[in-house]
């Protein structure tokens, strides 16, 4: 499977630098290594979602019971938690680092995903979230850790999209 | 059963866990009994107070957290019951009150005044204690039993179909959500 293991360990330990310790999840082909890696990790709960609209409420009771998250998810989870986002997350103002693959891009060869791909930037801007791309290794661990500080400071979501260019190796 | 004297029979006991609710009426008639910094109102986000639980429960396994759920919320994040059943949280009692209805928004019927039986649901998602209670004295007995168990139980609550004049109350959602966290700060063991 062409999915950068170098790129997903980056990502992980990026995450592990901010202290996360719960990662939420639903499987998608660019997550795999990621979601392994949080099942591989003593420091870790893993909570394999049924749909990442859980994975708001999870994140919110986390928080407010002290404990960092993030959650690991496809844009089309990100358009499936998007009530939880606005009515969980940004109307109680909970910090929320979400790492969203970004299917449906350039270079997409599966047709279903390309709907999701040419909204998910519209709408985390409809929705006022932060958000930046991940594209080279080289932004990852800094820029992994900026969206988890703005999240805290603003106490509101954040979203890195992660990008075909770095988690795909064809 | 009305849920307000299901809510007033375990008060007491309320009071020593963390509480979660649900929005509108069992978030105001658990209010109207009296408020405490250790509850939480979630007011929108329905269907999420069972996962927000499940995430306190998984942070902080020394607390007893209930989450006070309802039939339409339940109903909108069945798959949350799969989820809450796979990490098992034996510090988590989730009550369901089922008045068969959505009330808050003009009361039309839900799915279980067709037969669908949320105690059924939770058990066959694989949670291992569910129980459907009817009277005041079954709810208390099985609230009790529930927490001495100290496993995972989802309580359904067959309740009436009515509620407070009014969901609005005096408490303001961030005041509510600043002065949970800080409970839990409070609360939180010395390392």
């Amino acid at each position: 499977m062409p999915v950068s293991t170098r790129a997903s360990r980056l990502i992980y330990d990026g995450l592990k630098a901010t202290g996360i310790r719960i990662i939420s999840a639903l499987p998608e082909t660019w997550l795999v290594h990621l979601i392994r890696m949080a099942e591989d990790d003593p420091e870790v709960t893993l909570v394999r979602l049924a749909k990442e609209e859980e994975g708001v409420g999870i994140s919110a009771g986390a928080h407010l019971a002290g404990v960092k998250s993030a959650m690991l998810m496809q844009n089309h989870g990100f358009l499936a938690a998007i009530n939880g986002i606005v009515s969980c997350a940004q109307l109680y103002r909970i910090p929320l680092l979400m790492l969203i693959s970004d299917r449906g891009s350039f270079g997409e060869k599966d047709p279903w995903q390309t709907e999701g791909g040419g909204v998910t930037v519209h709408v985390l801007e409809a929705l006022r979230i932060p958000h930046a791309r991940l594209d080279g290794p080289d932004q990852v661990e800094r820029r992994i850790a900026k969206a988890h500080t703005l999240a805290y400071s603003a106490s509101r979501p954040v979203a890195l999209l992660l990008g075909r260019d770095l988690m795909w190796e064809e | 059963m009305r849920r307000l004297d299901a809510m007033q029979a375990v008060y007491g006991e309320l009071s020593e866990c963390v509480v979660v609710t649900i929005m509108g009426a069992v978030a105001a008639e658990l209010q109207s009994l009296g408020h405490r910094p250790n509850f939480f109102y979630l007011q929108h986000a329905m269907g999420l107070a069972s996962s927000l639980g499940l995430g306190i429960a998984l942070s902080r396994p020394e607390l007893t957290v209930v989450v006070l759920d309802g039939d339409g919320s339940l109903l909108m994040n069945l798959g949350g019951l799969t989820t809450l059943a796979r990490y098992r949280p034996r510090n988590l009692v989730h009550v369901v009150f089922d008045n068969e209805s959505l009330l808050s928004v003009g009361g039309f019927p839900t799915a279980t005044s067709t037969g669908s039986d949320l105690g059924a649901i939770a058990a066959a998602a694989g949670v291992p204690r569910t129980l459907t209670v009817r009277t005041q004295d079954d709810f208390r007995a099985g609230f009790m039993a529930a927490l001495a168990a100290r496993d995972l139980t989802t309580l359904v609550a067959k309740v009436e179909a009515v509620g407070p004049s009014g969901y609005v109350t005096d408490l303001s959602l961030l005041e509510n959500r600043y002065q949970f966290q800080r409970y839990l700060k409070d609360t939180q063991p010395k390392a």
